[in-house]
């Protein structure tokens, strides 16, 4: 199945969060600890580092090493939780043909990755406040009959309102959740980042 | 962003040799897995300490790798926890048959990517290893809401009695149940004059006025529960204080390790200062003061500021305590 698709989703999302780096941190910086930026710039340029010395057979080789390399380089909160998603999200796809149902399958299995292993709710400011709002969109385009684009298009879309639902919030995970009261009138970085790989999944994958 | 460094994404790795060339007596640097090593490490029979997180808060914990303290420390980047692979390597390297206790301040990320070493570690088979989370800063109140309190100041004082039980032999179950012991027995609370500059950010996390104070701060110099305007000494230390003793409780009677921890950016004569209102303190409450340590032990760069822990004592932990220890950051006895 198409290895290429996902090494330019991969590509374009390293640039798009290199390009985003300082906005990432400074959002960071707001809530948590001015690293995100800088934390998912690494990552993602390890990740780049990988593409250029390895050509892959198949999607989910692709999707768990690069998932891998993120754990290895990342750290912080974000490490586990983005190396979790695409080692879930890879595995999943196994042998499978990139249509919109498998993808579908594949962006569960990742999400509920990240959930095992942050344990987030919806509405506790984290990532999973995009993803979950993205999901449901993707699997209603889907149920409507969508192709890929349109469904990532409309999974993109809700992670970006999901992400501006989290300014108003209260952090009750990671370390903005310390700042009690004072979190809220922040937009969350890890919403804004999964955010950002959606938009670039919209971008690259159909 | 003024500071000594040569690229913002060398700094960890740079200090980290700067670390090596320094104590080349004591300490063993693996650069290309950011761990800090006991020279001699592994020992035979002896339990294995690890701890690590994000760098950022020295001596904590590269400073603290040696005789009767940790046998490694793993350096994340930055505020950044470290990796598993880092942990794994370390893990692996410091076990020499009794096991290895992982020593985890609680921040999620800490902990998530010490969870992932210790999966890891049992895909792998071999290596025994418990962990325990350090909790001790009383200024996360509603813990149900929060990712939990965080680790903090306990950490140093664990890490001295721990080690000195592990360099007695003790097996690894033992050392385990008396780093949860010390762990429910000590709590924190920090309060900042002035954010930290992150060298990859390139300016302060947050802007303090003059008149004003961030208390209830974590090490990451990220701000506190509250800001509040600037108070004397005197009554900072209440602010600290008070929280700290009502929260275990500690009563009339018991005896303490007093810990005023220096931010980073605090001289030694203020902490000082800051002891002296500390300890009268705590001779109103009668509480007595069975040893204390005073200076920058987990700092948070150049923040100013410091912060109170207590960790009640009995004699087994004054006696631990006491134990010889020869690191870069603590030295006596040895």
């Amino acid at each position: 199945m198409g290895v290429d698709s996902f090494v330019n989703w991969l590509r374009d999302t390293a640039g798009s969060l290199h390009e985003n780096a300082a906005y990432l941190t400074e959002l960071d910086s707001a809530i948590g600890d001015a690293d995100h930026g800088a934390n998912m710039d690494r990552g993602f340029q390890a990740v780049v580092g990988l593409l250029d010395e390895t050509t892959f057979d198949s999607a989910d080789d692709l999707l768990k090493k690069a998932g891998m390399t993120l754990v290895s380089k990342v750290g912080g909160a974000s490490g586990p939780l983005y190396g979790t998603f695409f080692l879930r999200f890879g595995t999943a796809l196994a042998g499978a043909d990139l249509t919109p149902e498998t993808l579908g399958k594949a962006l569960h299995a990742g999400v509920e990755g990240v959930l095992a292993r942050g344990k987030a709710e919806l509405g506790d400011k984290t990532m999973y406040d995009a993803w979950a709002p993205a999901l449901d969109a993707y699997d209603a385009a889907v149920a409507d009959g969508a192709d890929l684009g349109t469904a990532l298009g409309a999974a993109a879309e809700a992670a970006a309102k999901g992400r501006d639902a989290t300014i108003p919030l209260v952090a009750r995970k990671g370390r903005a959740s310390y700042l009690g009261d004072r979190s809220a009138g922040h937009q969350d970085p890890g919403a804004t980042s999964t955010t950002l790989i959606l938009e670039s999944a919209a971008r690259t994958l159909p | 962003m003024k500071k000594l460094i040569n690229d913002p994404g060398d700094v960890v790795s740079e200090a980290l040799r700067g670390m090596a060339a320094a104590h080349p007596d004591r300490l063993r640097v693996d650069l290309e897995n950011r761990i800090v090593y006991r020279k001699d490490a592994p020992r035979p029979g002896k339990v294995g300490l690890i701890s690590g997180g994000g760098s950022g808060h020295e001596p904590m914990h590269g400073g603290f790798v040696g005789l009767g303290m940790l046998d490694a420390a793993c350096a994340g980047e930055v505020f950044t926890s470290p990796v598993p692979d880092q942990m794994m390597a370390a893990t692996k390297a410091v076990d020499a048959g009794a096991g290895v206790l992982h020593i985890v301040k609680n921040y999620t990320g800490d902990v998530m990517n010490f969870e992932m070493a210790a999966e890891l570690a049992a895909a792998d088979a071999g290596t025994e290893v418990l962990s325990v989370v350090t909790n001790d800063d009383v200024a996360v109140q509603d813990s149900l809401y929060t990712a939990g309190r965080r680790g903090v100041g306990v950490t140093v004082l664990l890490e001295k009695i721990v080690g000195a039980a592990a360099e007695e032999g003790r097996p690894l179950q033992e050392v385990a149940d008396l780093a949860k012991r010390v762990n429910e027995n000590g709590r924190s609370m920090g309060m900042a004059l002035t954010s930290c500059t992150v060298p990859a950010a390139g300016k302060p996390t947050f802007e303090l006025a003059e008149n004003e104070m961030e208390v209830g701060i974590g090490i990451h110099g990220e701000p506190g529960r509250q800001r509040l305007p600037l108070a004397p000494a005197r009554e900072i230390a209440g602010m600290l204080v008070d929280p700290v003793v009502s929260d275990l409780p500690y009563q009339q009677g018991d005896a303490v390790i007093a810990f005023v921890n220096g931010m980073g950016g605090t001289p030694l004569i203020e902490l000082y200062l800051m002891y002296n209102e500390v300890a009268q303190l705590l001779d109103r409450a009668g509480i007595t003061v069975a040893r204390s340590l005073v200076g920058n032990y987990i700092t948070s760069l150049e923040m100013a500021g410091c912060s109170v822990t207590l960790l009640k004592v009995d004699d087994e932990l004054v006696r631990l305590w006491d134990a010889p220890v020869n690191t870069p950051g603590l030295r006596w006895g040895a």
